[in-house]
């Protein structure tokens, strides 16, 4: 009737969940560059860290300030680590089960109410919110990937980023619907300034970035050094392969998709004190988010830390160097040309 | 090979005798048919009934890329931000009549809609990649408007009010029908120039590239040509909801413009109603118009077991959500789509 149909859509198999095959597909094109050349992943940081650096003297030439450029770059930094913890997991989530999820920002925002409501209610520190935050978004996660997203494995890729923008809005306006509009905060207590060779940092920053390194360094661990780790590198390497060498796939996506979650949790109470907590809170952090996985490279827990940082830095600096602008405009700047010129990203997929 | 959105059947079908004079007719009759509607309507609801078609505007301009062309697009609402802005910029600063406007800011919407089209398609984004550079360029748009002088900052513009109507300017008394007409007569224009885009050439070519690009490439179908004018299509179409918008609410700001609540406004009818149908967008506008509406009207005289949502917001996007996900997991095919099925069954 209206529609002429659609000939050979999707290229589905009779698996019904994502091949290898498709995820090819998918993935960008190779760069035409000679093979072997940026391979090493030392090189890659070199080039990295040169950019940043020519970024760093353009902006020092530009505010003709060091102090100025020094804070710039210690603020970029520790946000940064967070970034990284955020993206994280995000990463994983992409890497594994192929999914762009939009709800990240918003299970985020739901640890900063959690927050909220220990600091509030209870009275206690505000990390004392990770003892309850972690294993909830854990278990949500889980929940979220069997009930909702688990139907739609397999389905074309806009179905599934459909499925997470209704859970992000969903989320976004349960909170406003309990929480009111009205912006609230959890400072941490005691906090104060700390000065570093010449710029300061808050005790809440410094402890953030410390705990958000820390806690990918275990995920890091994790995925390297145990069994569910390496399961799941493989169910991102090759689902069909992972599968017939007797590994669950069904269970390794709920469980990569939990702790991913988890890790929005963490990152959620670690930055409470640093911000306004609203409903809305999350949608920031979820497309810093974005622009940090495909930087980092999808599913490279390495290249979502490395890549956190230097987002950090990119809106830290991208406000030096162009000044009048939101610090956002550099790093959507960077986004695209990262997308245009090395969609891979920095470090490419898990395994 | 791109997958399509929301097509879960990758069989392939016979082409059913197509049927664009039946479609056409059944577009201008419901135009006809709706347009003592303002006069029925009580002030309130008509301004529900404008907001529909607004809507249902800017998602038919979304699903002519995102369904016909299967280019997700998650940034529609940097072409509705430059058709609202061109034409209430052209006005402000230059007094040029809102009609023109609407034609000026078509052209820029489409210019650039090419410019970033080309851009994404010549370094071969597809999928998730594709659909987050559009989220980015809506996102740049935003943020530079809100940090240039040159469109007022984060302030935006009002419409300056006139003494009196007038056609020339598109500006009626408060609640005077004329408004649901001009968008009645743009939303039937989309939908006849979406059911002649699918009968033209250049349409067919963009559905043959959607469901195989090799191939259609190898019929010697010119590819990227066909995917930029399909983008150009979308994106004037879309322009002229956000132009029309300005003037029927006196008012825009860089959120409201090109804000991601917007592209998910685009997106929302017609996936509801049912993505690469030329009913969908409408039928889904249709659907998710009133809720606003309705939700606003519960929550101000709440029943007994509600009471404690009394004066608070949010209600309503927490339905379009529910129903988003229902609809995804259920009927991929839409609304539309799932009856249009049924039927075509039997």
């Amino acid at each position: 009737m209206t529609t002429p149909p659609r000939a050979g859509g999707a290229p589905l198999t009779e698996g019904g969940t994502a091949t290898a095959q498709e995820k090819e597909a998918d993935a960008p094109p190779p760069s035409g560059r000679r093979p072997g050349w940026r391979s090493s992943v030392w090189t890659r940081l070199a080039v990295s860290f040169g950019i940043v650096v020519i970024a760093v003297v353009l902006a020092y030439l530009r505010a003709g300030n060091g102090v100025v450029v020094w804070q710039a770059v210690l603020t970029g930094l520790l946000i940064g680590g967070v970034y990284g913890l955020i993206a994280t997991g995000l990463t994983l989530i992409f890497g594994v089960l192929d999914i762009v999820n939009f709800a990240h920002g918003a299970f985020l925002a739901i640890a900063l109410y959690i927050t909220v409501q220990a600091v509030t209610v209870l009275g206690v520190h505000p990390y004392l919110a990770l003892i309850a935050a972690v294993p909830l978004m854990f278990l949500l996660g889980a929940a979220v990937q069997r009930f909702v997203l688990a139907p739609a494995m397999g389905k074309p890729l806009e179905n599934q980023l459909l499925i997470t923008l209704g859970i992000a809005l969903l989320i976004d306006n349960l909170l406003l619907l309990f929480y009111g509009g009205n912006p609230k905060s959890a400072p941490l207590p005691g906090d104060h300034g700390i000065g570093v060779f010449g710029a300061v940092a808050t005790l809440s920053r410094l402890l953030a970035f410390a705990v958000a390194i820390v806690l990918a360094g275990l995920l890091y661990l994790l995925l390297q050094r145990t069994r569910l780790g390496t399961a799941i590198r493989a169910v991102a390497a090759n689902d069909r392969g992972a599968q017939m060498v007797g590994i669950d796939t069904r269970r390794i996506y709920m469980a990569t998709f939990a702790i991913g979650t988890a890790c929005a949790g963490a990152a959620g109470v670690l930055i409470a004190p640093l911000v306004t907590i609203e409903p809305t809170s999350g949608e920031l952090f979820n497309i810093v988010a974005f622009v940090v996985v495909v930087l980092g490279g999808m599913g490279s827990v390495v290249g979502a830390l490395v890549g956190g940082l230097i987002i950090g830095l990119t809106e830290q600096l991208g406000g030096l160097l162009l000044p009048g602008q939101s610090p956002l405009l550099a790093v959507f700047i960077v986004f695209v040309l990262v997308l245009f010129l090395r969609p891979q990203g920095l470090f490419g997929r898990i395994g | 090979m791109t997958a399509t959105a929301l097509d879960p059947s990758p069989e392939v079908v016979a082409l059913p005798r197509p049927a664009w004079g039946r479609h056409a007719i059944a577009a201008v009759v419901l135009g006809v048919l709706l347009i003592p509607v303002p006069l029925l309507l009580p002030q309130a609801q008509q301004a529900v009934a404008v907001r529909i078609l607004v809507f249902a505007l800017l998602s038919i301009g979304w699903n002519i890329m995102s369904g016909f062309g299967g280019m997700f697009s998650f940034g529609h609402a940097a072409y509705f931000g430059l058709g609202a802005y061109t034409s209430v910029w052209l006005l402000v600063e230059k007094g040029v009549s809102p009609w023109l406007g609407m034609l000026a800011g078509m052209v820029a919407a489409a210019a650039f809609g090419v410019l970033t089209g080309f851009l994404a398609l010549r370094y071969r984004l597809k999928g998730a990649y594709f659909a987050l550079s559009t989220f980015a360029f809506a996102e740049m748009l935003r943020l530079i408007a809100i940090n240039s002088s040159f469109v007022n900052r984060a302030v935006g513009y009002n419409v300056p009010l006139r003494p009196q109507s007038s056609w020339a300017f598109m500006q009626f008394e408060p609640g005077s029908p004329n408004y649901f007409w001009i968008a009645l007569a743009l939303t039937v224009a989309a939908l006849l120039v979406s059911i002649f885009f699918l009968r033209s050439r250049q349409g067919r070519f963009a559905v043959a590239v959607r469901d195989d690009e090799d191939a259609a490439s190898a019929l010697g179908i010119p590819v990227m040509r066909t995917k930029l004018l399909t983008i150009a299509l979308s994106a004037a179409i879309s322009s002229l909801a956000g132009a029309f918008f300005v003037q029927y609410y006196f008012f825009i700001d860089p959120d409201g413009a090109f804000g991601s609540s917007i592209s998910i406004q685009a997106i929302l009818p017609a996936v509801i109603g049912g993505v690469a149908t030329i009913w969908g967008p409408f039928i889904g506008g249709v659907i998710l118009g009133p809720l606003n509406d309705l939700t606003a009207t519960l929550l101000r005289n709440p029943p007994a077991a509600l009471s404690f949502l009394s004066g608070r917001a949010g209600l309503d996007v927490i339905l379009y959500a529910v129903l988003l996900i229902l609809i995804v997991l259920l009927l991929p095919q839409g609304v539309y789509g799932a009856i249009r099925d049924r039927l075509r069954r039997r």
